[in-house]
């Protein structure tokens, strides 16, 4: 009779086993990790330029941008040069794009893991929204040069950097963790989700800046948390001298209900993931 | 109490039927029905088409059995795997398991193509649960079992299938956990490896870990297991030692092979064979034997017309290989069928000390004269060899099973 101290678990329908086991989450990082090498292997190893695609992405969107919106359309900037003023959002607005298209694919692409191996699955999107975060770090080195080129000096913002980065990849994880569930039982959403990511874009401070929206409308905005994103990434980095600090306020507060909402209808959700995939 | 490893109670999994098509529904044929429900709140819905694959299924395993789950195809084996593996979760019921899981129900989940053997070795490690420490520990010997030497920097799309599995399968086989959850994972790579893999399988169950295993080979599970769960139909049919639930479920399922296949016999109008039996030393019916044991085949032959004389044959081949491995003739010890009335006469064949390696059998019974066939029953009959005390052997014998013969070899050194 030796004491029972060996780990045990209990299977059952509901929740004992399913509720948010951060433990566990923990106890598999290594996986983690290792979806993200796997993925970032494949990449680099079928293309010539590699980790290139994801710098020339963004910069050739700001070149685009710079013509059509500041030479044609004329549109402000806040007093910035144009084309600094579009790549600082493109940093976020690329990564974004990216982490959702391939977090709404995910549980899908790895259905073979899904239906076979245990582990939690939360492990899947995390890895997703992980992957393309190398191309986010990566697409700095540009934003620098670009940054001597024009002669912007960063202030003390840019302390407040890694918050919006975190809030980036945070608002990215939130609205995949619902648009993956949802993948599985309808693939319909694989169609929508170009269509959803370059809508968005629009209703995003992107090509224009936050000023051109009305004052009243301005809370409303908010909600759309890469509004606030983007602008906290304006202000960090280039010194922007009024950023609207409401408009970022309301997005981290709409963002954290995405998050949480995204988790348990995730959680919930994964109880059916092998038997319907 | 704390010798028990699983426990598993009322165990219950549905599904619905429905779910399956669910598969390829779209949001529009959602909304489709939504609306339809609105218009026709009364209309033929009814209940769901509902399969239970598992129904009020409780069992204990102690700790250091190695449990041999058997049973027909959709009987309910992988689903229960499934969800002692997590990877499901029941509907009513539930299971407790002491100790860490892992589940092994496919060989090379989660490889990758483009990458190399070696990255696919640490990716699929990771996968099953290993931590990299771990398999940085153990990575020679994974090459080394699973013999692929120099191509372990080649992308895996090049390897061979049977490089390919003998990799997968490496990785598998050094996870150590406290309970081992197997599917039929070794239907797949030749048979070499496969018996490679079963060594592999029984040390780790030497090393008292408990192990469920499901397989269709019974010759696998009668060597590695020393319990067996039949599951029927999602129920349990028998669970208890390992010979008598291999026996009555070959019973079963040869009953199923003979009502399903009459028509691969070859008959003629002038003889039948009727009721083929495979008997004990005692005369008791039986289909699983010791090595060693001596095996009783009892037959009728009918005779519709007289004949001056016939031949009898039966021959016996291994079900796995389609291997013929012996071939018995009533000439054999002088006895003549001759001058023969019409009607019917039974026949008795005996096998005294059958020492035929572990595996499962298929006896098929001949009748003719000479070259002619007057009628030929293929798998008339199953039997399987287990192993027994004959051989001082540690190991199982069934790893070599290109072997068909034990013989008591005298070994000294000189």
């Amino acid at each position: 009779m030796n004491g029972i101290s060996a780990p045990f678990i209990v299977i059952q329908p509901g929740r004992g086993l399913f509720h948010l086991d951060l433990a566990a989450l923990w106890e598999y990082r290594e996986l983690l990790y290792f979806l993200v090498w796997r993925d970032l292997k494949v990449r680099y190893k079928q293309t010539v330029i590699g980790a290139g695609w994801g710098l020339l992405q963004p910069l050739v969107t700001m070149v685009v941008f710079t013509v059509v919106f500041a030479g044609f359309a004329k549109m402000p900037s806040d007093g910035l040069p144009y084309p600094i003023f579009a790549y600082t959002a493109l940093l976020p607005w690329t990564y974004f794009a990216q982490a959702i298209n391939r977090t709404g694919a995910c549980l899908v692409g790895n259905s073979a893991l899904i239906s076979k191996v245990y582990f939690p699955r939360l492990i899947v999107p995390l890895s997703a929204v992980a992957t393309p975060a190398v191309d986010f770090c990566l697409s700095f080195l540009i934003l620098a040069g670009m940054m001597a080129w024009f002669r912007v000096t960063p202030t003390w913002g840019v302390l407040a950097l890694p918050l919006f980065m975190a809030l980036t990849v945070v608002t990215a994880l939130a609205v995949g963790l619902w648009l993956a569930p949802l993948n599985v039982r309808y693939r319909d959403v694989g169609y929508v989700i170009p269509f959803l990511t370059q809508t968005w874009m629009y209703a995003s401070p992107v090509v224009y800046p936050v000023s051109l929206v009305p004052e009243s409308w301005r809370a409303l905005y908010g909600l759309n948390p890469m509004a606030g994103v983007i602008e906290g990434f304006r202000w960090a980095l280039l010194g922007k001298a009024s950023p609207d600090f409401g408009v970022i306020a309301v997005s981290a507060g709409a963002m954290a209900m995405l998050a949480v909402g995204g988790v348990l209808y995730f959680r919930r959700m994964e109880r059916t993931f092998a038997d319907v995939i | 109490m704390s010798d028990v490893a699983l426990r598993v109670e009322n165990l219950s999994k549905r599904y619905l039927i429905g779910r399956v098509k669910d598969r390829y529904d779209t949001l529009r044929e959602q909304i489709a029905q939504g609306l339809r429900s609105v218009f026709h709140p009364n209309g033929q819905h009814g209940e769901p088409p509902e399969i239970w694959a598992l129904k009020d299924v409780s069992f204990e395993v102690k700790q250091g059995e190695v449990l041999g789950i058997i049973g027909r195809n959709g009987a309910g084996k992988s689903t229960l795997l499934k969800i002692l593996s997590r990877i499901t979760e029941p509907t009513a019921g539930r299971a407790t398991i002491y100790g860490r899981v892992s589940s092994l129900l496919e060989v090379g989940t989660g490889f990758q193509p483009d990458l190399s053997g070696r990255e696919n070795i640490y990716l699929n490690g990771a996968i099953l649960g290993m931590r990299k420490a771990e398999i940085d520990g153990k990575f020679d010997e994974i090459v080394a079992f699973a013999e692929i030497g120099k191509f372990l920097d080649t992308p895996v799309k090049r390897y061979s299938s049977g490089m390919y599995v003998r990799l997968a399968f490496a990785v598998a086989a050094y996870l150590k956990p406290d309970i081992l959850v197997i599917d039929e994972v070794l239907a797949v790579g030749d048979v070499a490896f496969q018996n490679k893999c079963l060594g592999k399988m029984g040390a780790t169950a030497r090393e008292g870990r408990t192990v469920l295993f499901v397989s269709h080979n019974m010759g696998a599970i009668a060597n590695l297991c020393n319990s067996a769960l039949w599951l029927d139909a999602g129920t349990i049919a028998a669970h208890g030692d390992v010979a008598s639930t291999i026996n009555s479920y070959l019973k079963g399922a040869s009953a199923i092979v003979e009502a399903s296949s009459p028509s691969s016999r070859i008959e003629t109008k002038d003889v039948r064979v009727l009721d083929v039996r495979v008997r004990d030393s005692n005369g008791e019916e039986c289909s699983t034997f010791g090595m060693g044991a001596t095996i009783v085949v009892e037959f009728s032959v009918e005779f519709f017309r007289p004949f001056s004389s016939v031949d009898l044959a039966l021959e016996v081949k291994r079900t796995a290989t389609g291997l013929h491995v012996l071939h018995m003739v009533n000439q054999d010890c002088g006895f003549l069928i001759e001058k023969i009335a019409a009607g019917r006469r039974w026949f008795r064949v005996e096998i005294p000390d059958c020492t035929l390696y572990p595996a499962v059998y298929k006896i098929s019974v001949w009748v003719g004269r000479g070259s002619t066939t007057l009628e030929h029953i293929p798998d008339a009959a199953t039997f399987t060899m287990v192993q027994s005390g004959v051989s001082m052997r540690t190991t199982p014998l069934s790893y070599h099973s290109e072997a068909v013969f034990y013989v008591a070899s005298k070994w000294t050194e000189v």
